[in-house]
């Protein structure tokens, strides 16, 4: 993650203002920052969007491709995350140095969608054992300042909901191979169901208290972090550790019944990505 | 626990001024400013064909033959006897090296700070052994620019009871084009905080302090907690910081109060979303323009 320095004086303000429930910026410990939510951004993808929170900007794209499905499971398809952060973040980023913070991300995002709730794989297929659609996820760090995984979880809910598959149509010719073949209408297509989809709710331990949404400073302040990912119904997918610092049971379980009030945020996301939602800013 | 989302709009900066077109002379990298030979380029600008163009997007200044062109955005490019905040960034011999927002990091030589308890005497190998104690890196201090060297880096010095180490508070970082150069950046604002604004860019907020740290000149850092209410008006100040550079409004003492008290109506956390920002700021602008004229 990009660091910034701060001192120590500095540092005892940060957390004497945690402490106290009222952060650098007048957030209380459980308050987002502002959040801007575009989708359809890229127009050579199947499914895009772009999420800016605070200073954080993410963008991701959603490719889908016929593949061969996976051995175990042959009536299902399956979704590939690639996370690219690009030197335009921060100058640490250059060349080579971004790898390590992108494999971390798309290793959890891995994680979170590793189940058989979050998306509907089952409609991803085309023929059992031969065909199915491999949804090509594609996240791009466009700028950096603290909560990376909250961001991109939400482009990625958001990139799902928009994404347009084309219906295929299987057919055998003569000598019995098959034949794939697309719709002519570029309008006819199939969309994914996002409901279930997780998101995730990164909380920093700061101190001896917890804030969501943390900025680099506050980051830099913080020794350890729980990120959890959960649905709108309040299930729970993928839990991490991240952070030298270590969490004692009693703050995790604290920390575990604030991801449970977080998952209404899973639930308003789910309210803007409804067909239809203009103008709309929700609050809970 | 509050979540705000939305769909992005378009963004408009707030402007009230109805005659900025003849106000200012505004040129973007090439431009023409002026064909007629006779007058000197100065920075900011090349001859092309005999033509005298912009190299950089900024407004054009001339005195008397000289034409040069000042750019908006640009790193901060200090002069003798500016007051600038500064992140420590390396401790070496005999000096430390200090990071100010411009082109090559600032140098603060151990023969430019004060000694404690105000001695005067030579730097002996003892002090540049202890230089660490007294600044550490990503340590923050306020200094003014002795000197500037050939190659465009800056020489800084601590040697009043006003500059030195700072406490706690909170650091906004800004462009160096938006402070307005005045004779004192040192203000204690009647809300109930104060403020640096450092001509880098770089604004501190912290609060006021009280009588007896007067005397401790720099070297004493307060480690106790600052009040609620006191924390309440500096994290508003740091929000109207950032909502006023946001419209591009030059910042001095009087804009920043008179931002501070169009936004009282709002919560601390609102004043960062775009139309609450707007609102601020045009109530800012009137009131600025209402004192001016």
């Amino acid at each position: 993650m990009a660091t910034v320095q701060v001192s120590e004086a500095e540092k005892v303000y940060i957390l004497h203002g945690i402490r106290d429930d009222l952060r650098v910026d007048g957030r209380g410990c459980e308050d987002y920052r502002h959040m801007e939510i575009e989708t359809d951004v890229v127009s050579n993808t199947d499914g895009s969007a772009k999420v800016t929170l605070g200073h954080t900007a993410v963008l991701v794209g959603i490719k889908a491709d016929i593949g061969k499905p996976r051995p175990l499971v042959p009536n299902e398809g399956y979704l590939e995350f690639f996370v690219d952060c690009s030197a335009n973040a921060t100058p640490e980023f250059e060349g080579r140095g971004g790898e390590e913070l992108g494999t971390e991300l798309s290793n959890t995002l891995y994680k979170v969608f590793n189940n058989k709730h979050s998306v509907d794989l089952k409609s991803l297929c085309i023929c059992p054992g031969e065909h199915c659609w491999v949804l090509y996820v594609d996240v791009l760090l466009l700028q950096c300042d603290g909560n990376l995984y909250d961001a991109i979880s939400i482009a990625i809910k958001a990139a799902l909901f928009n994404t347009k598959i084309p219906r295929v149509r299987i057919s055998t010719d003569e000598e019995g191979g098959k034949e794939i073949e697309l719709s002519d209408d570029p309008y006819d297509c199939m969309r994914l169901n996002v409901e279930n989809v997780p998101c995730i709710v990164t909380l920093c331990k700061v101190g001896h208290r917890h804030v969501v949404d943390a900025t680099l400073q506050e980051k830099a302040c913080s020794v350890a972090s729980l990120i959890i990912s959960v649905t709108h119904k309040g299930t729970v997918t993928c839990t991490r550790k991240v952070g030298g610092g270590s969490l004692d049971s009693e703050s995790i379980f604290e920390m575990t019944e604030l991801h449970h009030s977080c998952f209404t945020l899973s639930e308003s996301i789910h309210l803007l990505s409804r067909p239809g939602s203009g103008w709309s800013s929700t609050s809970t | 626990m509050a979540v705000d989302m939305r769909l992005p709009t378009i963004r408009k900066t707030v402007s009230l001024s109805v005659a900025a077109f003849d106000r200012k002379d505004l040129v973007v990298p090439g431009d023409v400013i002026t064909s007629d030979t006779g007058f000197m380029r100065g920075h900011g600008t090349y001859v092309d064909e005999d033509k005298l163009t912009a190299s950089v997007a900024g407004e054009v200044q001339r005195v008397d033959k000289l034409i040069c062109v000042r750019p908006l955005k640009t790193r901060f490019n200090g002069e003798v006897g500016d007051v600038v905040v500064g992140r420590i960034t390396e401790v070496q011999q005999k000096r430390w090296k200090v990071e100010t927002n411009s082109r090559l990091d600032s140098v603060l030589l151990l023969s430019s700070v004060n000694l404690p308890g105000g001695e005067l005497r030579r730097r002996s190998a003892e002090d540049e052994l202890t230089m660490r104690e007294y600044l550490q890196e990503g340590d923050l201090i306020s200094a003014e620019v002795q000197s500037v060297f050939s190659d465009g880096a800056l020489s800084l010095h601590t040697r009043s009871l006003k500059y030195g180490k700072l406490g706690q508070g909170v650091l906004v970082q800004l462009s160096p084009s938006l402070i307005k150069r005045q004779k004192t950046h040192f203000h204690n604002l009647p809300c109930g905080a104060s403020i640096i604004l450092g001509n880098n860019g770089f604004v501190w907020l912290y609060p006021t302090p009280g009588q007896q740290e007067e005397e401790a000149g720099g070297f004493y850092t307060s480690l106790e907690p600052v009040s609620l209410s006191d924390r309440e008006v500096i994290s508003r100040l740091r929000n109207c910081l950032l909502a006023l550079s946001a419209h591009k409004v030059l910042l001095y003492d009087t804009s920043v109060l008179y931002c501070y008290e169009s936004s009282l109506q709002h919560q601390v956390k609102d004043i960062l979303k775009p139309e609450v920002m707007e609102e601020i700021v045009l109530l800012t602008q009137q009131k600025l323009l209402e004192q001016e004229g």
